[in-house]
């Protein structure tokens, strides 16, 4: 009998050795980014990444572990955020002596306590009524955070000062650089944290309730018990997101635990990917960048957001990490590099639509919505006159043209992928 | 009473939905290591009868005791807990799961991990050895790390006995066990099922009369949502009552499914 035959043994240790080596990794790296980015913009962009990585893969303990989708995770994070200031201003009021580094702790706390309240009536059922209850809640709690101006200060909303908590040694948490590391450290505790959850018998549980609540029944779960704590599990680390915020921006307001950043927790665990760990930490790093540098560039960015979020469900669901994954096999058998050429021929088609099409938005933006400013504006560095039929004809060309190309183009990378996957099927990758 | 309680009773069992009566009274007891099929032709309720033991719907009324303590109502976890665990006629397994990972999901709950958020599982030696075991025990070892969904109807047939055989429940029920399994796919299963039951208690419905009669200590006959018999495999074979309800119409008609 093949119990634990050694081999198996052998190989779970090496996964073992390999897994603590890519912890020590990003470990590494979260120290050494500041180094290479030191930049004051380099700085607030990464540590809002560590925070929407937390928020993002506490999100995704309910959407891609256990297979419910919430439309009102914010709350869990804002309450945490909230609680979080108001501790830091009774920690400064009183001259308590509480480091701002075990602030994150009373967000972790508000966001359990309220998963726990919320979590008991949501989550008996799983599904559409799960949704629909996430979804009255966040608007119960958004419309309440304009209502209780004394807890959630209205429309300027709250705010704190981090550095005037107590010093540690001689960090009081001032600067960006101290607030980055602060973050980064926080995050990777609840990365590694998030992690092994989905390794222990609940966590196998949680998939076990995604796949088929019913059958879970069976052997002995509560489907709605399994909802039920990972709910509050995923309440308590969005608190931590929500904690970090405070500290990060020294402010929360009722924008915080809205529909807008429920939805925006959504779109990064959804385009980064669901069905891996490293998903939803890949969407957050993306769409913070994105968000960041887009609303620099362009007033309309929660357009191109949608836009993306549309062709991200339709065209690969699975996400970024999930179109990564398509490719480990060729990686593995080395003819990763035969797909590139290709993949780059299918690029050129693709920007010029998506020049066309951002030409369109822009042209349409400035005729309605700025039509009192006028109807030139650059576009790529280039004069553009919304008024005049030249540009719109050139973005009806690049829309057309590559939509043609791409049409064109489309097989001989569905080739390529096909001819690559093929060798590495040959040599056992796939 | 002073004797031990029968594995399984049923006491004036009644199902109705609307005004739809599917089980109309039935009566039934199983000891602890026996072997009990429910014949009777498709629409006879043998389905509704296994839903109602294991908790998927309540019963309109009468009592269903595990072990001597009433289970009538209670949620399927439950009645899992109090150690009855079933398989179904329709595959109903993990899909996304890896063959594996439904073998050892199966094992968690009777191994007494409930909802441990503080252990790896992957270093539970005990619980990985038996899911092993049992992986092997249903011939899907080659298949261990395929998502349960990819894997052959037959495969998943196995599958799915394999995650109700997991942790040894004290009464085991078993839908159609080997519907759409080969003849030698049938006679490894019901190996298994004759090897994992010996001292337990067995309930399974079966079209396939071979599997039957050579895995049954008892059968009942279950015909319009009433037991019309419930005798040894020989009785039921010679009963002229029998023969006219069903294994007549089994031999004329339909066959094995």
């Amino acid at each position: 009998m093949a119990a634990v035959d050694a081999p198996r043994i052998r190989q779970e240790r090496r996964r073992t050795a390999w897994r603590l080596g890519l912890w020590i990794a990003a470990a590494v790296l979260f120290a050494g980014l500041p180094t290479v980015f030191p930049s004051g913009t380099a700085l607030t962009t990464m540590s809002l990444m560590g925070i929407m990585i937390v928020f993002a893969l506490s999100y995704n303990m309910l959407l891609g572990q256990t297979g419910m989708l919430s439309f009102g995770h914010a709350v869990y994070y804002g309450l945490g955020g909230f609680l979080a200031v108001h501790a830091m201003n009774l920690a400064i009021g009183d001259r308590l002596p509480v480091p701002v580094i075990v602030v994150p702790l009373v967000g972790a706390a508000a966001g359990l306590l309220f998963g726990i309240v919320f979590g008991s009536v949501s989550t008996r059922r799983g599904g559409t009524a799960f949704a629909m209850i996430s979804l009255g809640i966040g608007e119960l709690v958004a419309s309440s955070a304009l209502i209780l101006r004394s807890f959630f200060g209205g429309e300027e909303g709250v705010t704190t000062n981090r550095a005037r908590l107590l010093r540690l040694f001689d960090w009081n948490f001032g600067p960006q650089l101290q607030v980055y590391y602060l973050i980064a450290a926080w995050c990777l505790v609840c990365m590694v944290a998030m992690y092994a959850l989905s390794r222990t018998p609940f966590g196998r549980m949680c998939n076990a309730v995604r796949d088929n609540p019913e059958r879970a029944e069976f052997i002995g779960y509560s489907a709605q018990a399994v909802r039920f704590i990972a709910f509050c599990l995923a309440g308590g680390f969005a608190g931590v997101a929500g904690g970090l915020a405070a500290i990060n921006f020294e402010i929360m307001n009722s924008v915080n635990v809205g529909a807008a950043q429920s939805g925006s927790v959504l779109l990064m665990t959804y385009i980064g990917g669901t069905g891996s760990f490293i998903g939803p930490v890949l969407g957050a790093v993306l769409i913070t960048f994105l968000q960041l540098m887009l609303s620099d560039a362009t007033e309309v960015w929660q357009l191109y957001f949608g836009l993306l979020f549309i062709t991200m469900v339709v065209f690969a669901p699975s996400g970024i990490a999930g179109i990564l994954m398509m490719h480990a096999p060729l990686w593995r058998a080395r003819v990763l590099h035969r797909v590139v050429p290709a993949y780059l021929l299918a690029a050129l088609p693709c920007l010029l639509g998506l020049a066309g099409v951002s030409l369109v938005i822009e042209m349409t933006y400035r005729l309605t919505v700025k039509a009192n400013e006028g109807s030139a504006f650059r576009f790529l560095y280039q004069p553009v006159d919304a008024k005049s039929a030249v540009p719109w004809i050139i973005a009806a060309l690049l829309v057309i043209g590559g939509f043609w190309l791409f049409r064109r183009v489309r097989p001989i990378v569905a080739d390529a992928f096909g001819e690559a996957m093929l060798v590495a099927r040959r040599k056992g990758w796939a | 009473m002073g004797m031990t309680a029968p594995a399984l009773e049923l006491v004036g069992l009644h199902k109705s939905f609307g005004r739809v009566a599917v089980i109309r009274g039935v009566d039934l007891q199983i000891e602890a290591g026996e072997r009990h099929a429910i014949i009777g032709p498709n629409g006879a309720g043998k389905s509704t009868l296994f839903h109602l033991i294991s908790g998927r719907f309540p019963p309109s009324s009468g009592a269903i005791r595990l072990k001597g303590r009433d289970i009538a109502g209670l949620p399927p976890y439950e009645i899992r807990r109090r150690g009855l665990a079933r398989s179904f006629q329709v595959t109903n397994i993990f899909p996304r799961l890896s063959v594996f990972e439904n073998l050892r999901c199966g094992l968690l709950w009777p191994m007494g991990y409930k909802y441990a958020f503080w252990r790896n599982v992957d270093r539970l030696v005990e619980l990985n050895e038996r899911s092993e075991r049992l992986l092997e025990e249903i011939g899907l070892a080659d298949r261990r790390h395929l998502p349960a969904g990819v894997l052959t109807y037959s495969e998943q047939r196995a599958l799915e006995i394999g995650i109700a055989l997991a942790g040894g429940a004290d009464v085991l029920m078993l839908d159609e066990p080997t519907a759409g399994m080969s003849r030698s796919e049938t006679d490894q299963t019901v190996e298994l099922i004759r090897r994992v039951t010996a001292g337990k208690a067995l309930v399974v419905v079966e079209h396939d009369v071979g599997v039957v009669f050579g895995l049954a200590d008892r059968i009942s006959v279950l015909v319009y949502g009433e037991i019309i018999a419930t005798d040894t495999p020989d009785n039921i074979r010679r009963s002229e009552a029998v023969q006219e309800a069903y294994l007549g119409t089994a031999r004329h008609g339909e066959g094995a499914r």
